[in-house]
Parts: C-alpha cells; sequence; structure tokens
C-alpha cells in the first residue's frame, strides 16, 4: 500500500470549449490536511467538483486506495468515502440534528426506527468532537450557522468518510467558531482522515496544511510541503503570469465625474462607501467572491434596496433609486449571471436587445418592429455579432454572442454609465478579447465604466484604477503600478 | 454579420407538424366529426358551437394572458357567476339601465381580480393561492345577492347579445376579440412586455420594467373578460345564475395549454388559444352528438388533453447552435 490515499492523474474537463482543468495531477497523503489555494476560476472547486462526482472528467483516472475509481454520481464517491462540506450545507433544516446525522441511514432502514439509539449515536458523534452541548432533537434550522456546520461534519463521519473536502468553510464563521473548527480538523487528522482544505485565507492555510497546492488557469502549478514555502513566496506563486496580449491598448480620455456615490451602505452595520467614475474612465472593482462588489452595485442600481447613501449622476442627485429610474438617468448595469438575470433566453434576439428601450420604438401603443429592427441590428453590427436572424431565440447562440446582445441592449439605450459585472464570464477567450475591445471602445466613446470583476488580468489589463473590496468594505485604492500582488494583499487583508 | 451560412431555412416536415399541431388536431377533429354525425357540419350545429363558445373563449384569452406571465387565475368561473348574477340583480331588481348595469358589473370584476393581481405582485402570493382565495369569495357574493336563486333579466336586455336580428352580437364580439388581442399579443409594446416578464421576470425587471403593474394588469384583464363572458352566459337564458361557470377554469387552462402555451410563462399564443378552445368544443359537440353521456365525455377529453400536450412536450426537442 502506498501512502497515497488519492491520486488524480491528469484530470482534463472543459466546458463547452473553455478548458477547466487542463490535466491536473494531484496527489493526497494518508492522513495530511492538503490546502487548495488560487483565484477564483482557478480550477479548485472545478477538480473537487469531479472527485465528488458531480461533474465527470472528460480525460484523466482517479485511484482511490490504490483502486481505480470510476464514479459516475455523487452518490458513488459518498459510499467510497469521500465527502464534501460546501458552503451551502446541504442539510434539511427542519429535521432534527440527529435526523440529519443519520439522513442516508434512516432512508434505507426497512423497520421501524429506534429514536432512542439514533440520538444516543448522535450524541456520541458529536460529543467526540467536543459538542456535548448540541441536542440531537434540536430542529437544524435552530442552530447557529457554526453549529450546522458541526452537524455536516458528523454526517460526514457517520458515513465512515475517508476523505473530507472542506469549501471554504471559515467563509461563514467568526474568529473564535474558526478556531474551533481547526481543532476539530485537527482531531479529524489525528484519526486519519484525509483533509483537502481549499480557502483564501492565507494565515489559516498556513495554521493548518501539511501541504499546500497553487491553481492557476486550470493547472495545479506547485504542491509544496508548508514548510517549504512562506506566504510573500505563496503570494507570488498565485500571481505569477504574462499579462498576454489579449488586452487593447489604453486610449479612453477621461472627462468630468459622471456618477458618484456618497456614504452608501446596505445594512446598518456595514462601514458606508464613497466613490465616483468619470467619463471615458474604466474603475475596476475587485476583491474575493462574496466581498459585497455585486451586492454594492445592484443597489446603487435599484434592483436591491439599501440602507443610507446618496447616488449623484451629473452632479444631480438621484431620488428615486429603482432600475427604472436608474436608466431613465443613463445608469446600465449588466448582470453578473446572463442567463437568469440578463436575457430572456427563449425570446428573440430583437425581443432581448430592445427591451430597456421598447417605448422608443413605441407610437401610441404599437411597436415600429422596422425601425426597431434597423436599429438592433445595427447596433449588433457595431459589435460584430454573430447570429443567423434576429427572430432567432438567445438561447441559439454562444455565450460570448448572448454577452454581446446584453451589451447591444445597453448601447440602444444611450447609457452614460454601464457597470458590468462579470463581463466575460463563461465565454471563450477569443470572444472574450472582443468584449475587452468592446469596452476599450466604449470608454472612448465618452462612457463611464465600472467593471467587476474576479480575474486579476481582467482588472490590470483594463481598469484606469482599482477599487478592493474586502468583507463588504473598500480595503483600498489603487491608481498605479496595479499589480496583482498588491491586489490579493488588499483583497486578502495580508 | 449573418454567419452560419451552411444551414438552410428548408422546409422541414417535422418542424411543421410541431409548430402546427394545434391547429392539425383541430383540422382532424373536424374532419372526423363531419364523418361521424351527418348533423354536425350544419349551419345550425355550427352557430351553436358559436353561441357556446362565445364566454369559454372569452375566458382562455384571459387566461392566457395571466398564463403568459406565469401565473394563473382560478377564479375565472367565479368570476363568470359574479358578473352574471350582479347583472341580473342590478336590472331586474335594482331597475338599473342594462348599459350602466353592465358597466358596473365589469367595473366589479376588474377590481377583484386586480386584487389577485395585487395579492401576486405586492404579497408575493402564488397566482394559484391568491386566485383560489377570489375564486371562493366571488362565488360568495354571487349566492349572496341573488339569495342562491336564477335571476331573471327583464324583457329587451341581454337577450339583444344572442338575437339573430342584430347578428349575433357574441359571435361577433368573439371574432371582434381575438383579432383586438391577437393584434396586442403581436404588435404593441403591452403584449410583448407580458411575454418578456413570464420569460425572466428578473431580467425584466432589470431592464426598467414595472413588473409589478404587468402582473396586476393580466388579471385585471382576465376578470373583465370573464366577467363579460358570465354576461354572455346569462344572455343565452336571460337568467343569471350564481351557480354557472364551474369548472370554466380548467377548460380555459387546457385550452390555453392545448393551444401551446407553457404554464411556466412566456409562451403562448392567442390564435391557437382560440383553437384549443375549439377542440374542446369540438369533442363534446361531436359526443353529444353521438348521444356519448356526459361523464364518460369528461374521461374522453381528458385523455385527449394528454395527448395533445405530450404530443408538443415529446416533440419539441429542436435545439439550433450558432
Amino acid at each position: 500500500m502506498n501512502n497515497y490515499i488519492l491520486e488524480m492523474k491528469g484530470i482534463y474537463k472543459t466546458f463547452g470549449g473553455i478548458v477547466a482543468l487542463n490535466h491536473v495531477d494531484f496527489f493526497l497523503r494518508r492522513g495530511e490536511i492538503h490546502a487548495l489555494v488560487g483565484e477564483n476560476g482557478a480550477g479548485k472547486s472545478t477538480l473537487m467538483k469531479v472527485l465528488s462526482g458531480a461533474y465527470k472528467q472528460d480525460s484523466g483516472e482517479i485511484i482511490f486506495e490504490g483502486e481505480k475509481l470510476s464514479i459516475r454520481n455523487p452518490s458513488d464517491s459518498l459510499k467510497k468515502g469521500i465527502s464534501v462540506i460546501y458552503q451551502e450545507f446541504m442539510l434539511a433544516p427542519d429535521l432534527s440534528v440527529a435526523e440529519n446525522i443519520f439522513i442516508d441511514k434512516l432512508a434505507e432502514k426497512r423497520s421501524i426506527i429506534n429514536w432512542k439509539k439514533v440520538n444516543t449515536s448522535a450524541k456520541e458523534l458529536l460529543s467526540s468532537l467536543g459538542f456535548s452541548d448540541i441536542n440531537p432533537e434540536e430542529k437544524v434550522a435552530n442552530l447557529s450557522v457554526a453549529y450546522q456546520q458541526v452537524v455536516e461534519i458528523c454526517k460526514c463521519l457517520s458515513r465512515n468518510s475517508k476523505i473530507l473536502v472542506f469549501d471554504e468553510p471559515t467563509a461563514v464563521l467568526t474568529v473564535a467558531e474558526s478556531e474551533k473548527l481547526f481543532s476539530i480538523i485537527d482531531q479529524l487528522k489525528n484519526n486519519n482522515v484525509s483533509i483537502i482544505y481549499i480557502s483564501h485565507r492565507l494565515e489559516e492555510i498556513f495554521r493548518l496544511a501539511d501541504r499546500i497546492s497553487v491553481f492557476k488557469d486550470g493547472v495545479n502549478i506547485s504542491t509544496t510541503e508548508k514548510n517549504n514555502i512562506s506566504i510573500d513566496e505563496l503570494v507570488l506563486l498565485m500571481v505569477g503570469r504574462e499579462i498576454s496580449q489579449m488586452f487593447p491598448e489604453h486610449n479612453h480620455q477621461i472627462g468630468e465625474e459622471v456618477l458618484k456615490v456618497n456614504n452608501f451602505s446596505i445594512s446598518k452595520n456595514q462601514k458606508p462607501i464613497n466613490f465616483s467614475v468619470k467619463r471615458g474612465e474604466i474603475l475596476g472593482f475587485s476583491g474575493l467572491v462574496g466581498s459585497g462588489r455585486t451586492e454594492i452595485m445592484r443597489a446603487i442600481f435599484g434592483a436591491d434596496s439599501f440602507n443610507d447613501g446618496e447616488v449623484y449622476i451629473n452632479g444631480k442627485k438621484h431620488k428615486y433609486i429603482s432600475p427604472r429610474e436608474s436608466i431613465k438617468q443613463g445608469i446600465g448595469m449588466l448582470p453578473e449571471d446572463r442567463k437568469q438575470q440578463g436575457l430572456l433566453l427563449e425570446q428573440s434576439i430583437q425581443i432581448n436587445t430592445s427591451l430597456p428601450v421598447i417605448d422608443k420604438f413605441t407610437k401610441f401603443f404599437v411597436i415600429d418592429k422596422k425601425l426597431e429592427k434597423k436599429e438592433v441590428v445595427s447596433t449588433l453590427a457595431k459589435f460584430n455579432t454573430k447570429y443567423r436572424d434576429t427572430d432567432n431565440n438567445v438561447s441559439t447562440l454562444s455565450g460570448g454572442n448572448q454577452q454581446k446582445v446584453s451589451l447591444s441592449k445597453w448601447i440602444l439605450s444611450d447609457c452614460e454609465c454601464l457597470i458590468l459585472d462579470e463581463p466575460t464570464r463563461g465565454v471563450d477567450v477569443g470572444a472574450k478579447t472582443e468584449i475587452y475591445k468592446i469596452i476599450e471602445d466604449l470608454a472612448q466613446s465618452g462612457l463611464a465604466i465600472i467593471l467587476i470583476s474576479s480575474e486579476m488580468a481582467e482588472i490590470i489589463g483594463m481598469c484606469d484604477r482599482v477599487l478592493v473590496m474586502r468583507e463588504g468594505q473598500i480595503a483600498g485604492e489603487l491608481t498605479s503600478e496595479i499589480s496583482e500582488e498588491k491586489i490579493i494583499k488588499l483583497a486578502m487583508g495580508v | 454579420m449573418i454567419a452560419e451560412k451552411n444551414k438552410k431555412n428548408t422546409f422541414n416536415i417535422k418542424n411543421f407538424l410541431i409548430d402546427n399541431n394545434t391547429y392539425l388536431i383541430f383540422l382532424f377533429l373536424f374532419i372526423l366529426s363531419s364523418f361521424l354525425s351527418k348533423n354536425f357540419f350544419t349551419v345550425m350545429n355550427l352557430r351553436n358551437i358559436a353561441l357556446q363558445q362565445a364566454a369559454p373563449v372569452f375566458v382562455a384569452v384571459g387566461m392566457l394572458f395571466v398564463v403568459l406571465t406565469g401565473g394563473i387565475d382560478l377564479s375565472v368561473g367565479s368570476m363568470m357567476a359574479l358578473g352574471a348574477s350582479l347583472s341580473a340583480i342590478l336590472t331586474a331588481n335594482l331597475n338599473v339601465n342594462i348599459i350602466l348595469s353592465i358597466c358596473i358589473t365589469l367595473i366589479v370584476g376588474v377590481i377583484l381580480a386586480s386584487f389577485t393581481g395585487f395579492l401576486v405582485a405586492y404579497a408575493n402570493m402564488q397566482g394559484f393561492v391568491a386566485s383560489l382565495a377570489i375564486m371562493t369569495i366571488a362565488r360568495g357574493i354571487a349566492f349572496v345577492i341573488t339569495n342562491a336563486t336564477p335571476t331573471r333579466f327583464p324583457e329587451n336586455t341581454v337577450q339583444y347579445l344572442v338575437s339573430k336580428s342584430y347578428g349575433y352580437p357574441i359571435i361577433i364580439l368573439t371574432i371582434f376579440l381575438i383579432i383586438l388581442f391577437w393584434f396586442i399579443q403581436k404588435y404593441t409594446a403591452y403584449g410583448r412586455l407580458v411575454i418578456a416578464v413570464g420569460s425572466n421576470s428578473t431580467a425584466v425587471n432589470l431592464a426598467g420594467v414595472n413588473v409589478k403593474k404587468y402582473i396586476i394588469s393580466v388579471y385585471a384583464l382576465s376578470g373583465l373578460l370573464s366577467s363579460i363572458a358570465g354576461i354572455f352566459v346569462a344572455s343565452r337564458s336571460a337568467t343569471g345564475s350564481p351557480t354557472i361557470g364551474q369548472g370554466q377554469e380548467l377548460d380555459a387552462i387546457a385550452a390555453c395549454v392545448i393551444g401551446g402555451a407553457s404554464l411556466a410563462g412566456g409562451k403562448g399564443s392567442v390564435v391557437k388559444t382560440l383553437t384549443g378552445a375549439l377542440v374542446l368544443a369540438l369533442i363534446r359537440n361531436i359526443m353529444n352528438l353521438l348521444a356519448v353521456p356526459s361523464y364518460p365525455q369528461d374521461i374522453i377529453k381528458g385523455i385527449i388533453i394528454i395527448l395533445a400536450v405530450l404530443l408538443q412536450t415529446t416533440t419539441d426537442s429542436r435545439k439550433t447552435d450558432v
């Protein structure tokens, strides 16, 4: 028996032509804590989804305890003893703690359930982790998030899991709760459970891990013993990429202020945010997923409610903040989830493109479809959008072309300030380059652009100025010599 | 600009069948009926179908617009009863002028139905639940104001709506309604935005459209059309009864669905919904002519609804890609 419990070799996975995992090798030792780090979209989570059976790899093999594994669905990997604890717990909130812990065993049971025994076993399991204060008969919904996580861990232990994957487990915990989790993880390690630990928080990783693997662009670029690497070296590893020729030359002229946000907050206990963006400027918003970038922008646009603050457009206070008013005042927003929030997939390209400006083509209730089509076609042409006919459904287009339809919509509406939330998510490299060119052209034509992106290269390659957010606040502003290292340090607070 | 060249727009039998299956089912039933009974293809029978179907078609078109937004209106049958009862009480018992009583009736119907829409749009209630509540309320009001007995209209009031010498106004009104709503759906911003709301209300809201306004409006419209339908039914017997329209919501939903509408919203057509309503009418008519008793009729109707919808969902797996 070798000392690896898990060997993932040459794992290759694509999504519609985009390579998510590029022949990744990943080896997990028996009883070690192995941390995975990397930017959003570097491939960590995809690899774990391949392991758990949520995705099927295109090629590559998984060897578990010296035996080749073919995982077809999540229950296959669970049976083998591989459990993943996601950020969103897989618990039934209205069932008791004990019911949740033993849920799969209860489902298989053919006879009457001995509740006393179920509750006692749950109690034993909870106590073994030092949580004898959790009542196994309590409803899960009544527990704190930290305790729910403990229940989730117990659920995995009840299946005799040999590998436990934690995906950003501390994102929802306080410092004290995190400490407690770390001691559980140490204890699991002593019980010879092998642990894969995904986190953005480098201090945690140095506190816990035995070994660290760094992912970048779908490749495992380095696996090292923790003791052989420093935080600075790790950051450098995560960064070290050449900014390729993907980005257009900056040629836009920055003019006067268009949008100004004053003392804006979305909840009472959030520190207010201040920023402004000028005509022809590309302002980047960087930060980790969940750092509050999208939430702030949605509230400014009026899609969600906010707590306090003012928004000025061209020096005029924006009174009723709603999407309708924002669009009237000249703000447009490309939402982060194109399919759920941006497009009517089963409607035509024409309907989608003219949606915010349908009034412009309507005379006495009736739409002038000829005029509409003319304008739609000419706007789509500006972006070199590929489609057969404006009557085709948007769902027939590729991701990049769908995004161009989404963009065209705001160009038609003559907006002055455009908020772009992850504009290149889920589009291939070629379309990305085109979208970057479009963004640069829009800035040149005098639009003020706010670019939210989780891709460092995109932020650095496109923006004149970058605001980095952390935990709902602006952690810092970078105006010159913007580098990944600076952004990561601000975003992670190291 | 237009990229794809190798895929030509050739005539495709399969696509033709899928796109027009509602019409084909109708045509098939029509021809079949003509063969099955010599009494079917006669002026009198066809006129009877038209007179009978005016009300169901009005209700189905109202339902369609609710369904297009992804909602459902179960109150339409009760709204018919309320429309028939209220207009009868106003004219017969309170001596209100017929035109005025119809206006009052329609206003009441619209207000009550708007309330359903309000519950859906602002109280985040599901259309099913909100309209279920309004359904019992409307029916209850109809029973209360009529003392649970049918009320006869005075002479020279609603009878005109079905009179031969005026050219059967309810048939003319139905034809007018279909043309009007076909136009609304195809050419107006309102028609487009109703469909857009049903396709993805989040995206429509982010495009600056007041989604709530559209949701309330479709329920109001459905209330208006079903109140009119109630008056139509009353006009045929010159009696306003609180028991009419029972189960009409199910026929209306069935008409939309046979017409290819999706209950998830965003898909459906006025002309096909009309055809769907007529398919249901044909099934009933031919079985009546063949003297099939009423309960077996229901069984056969149910089976035909399943078949019609199966035909749409199983064959429609077309996917194209640029």
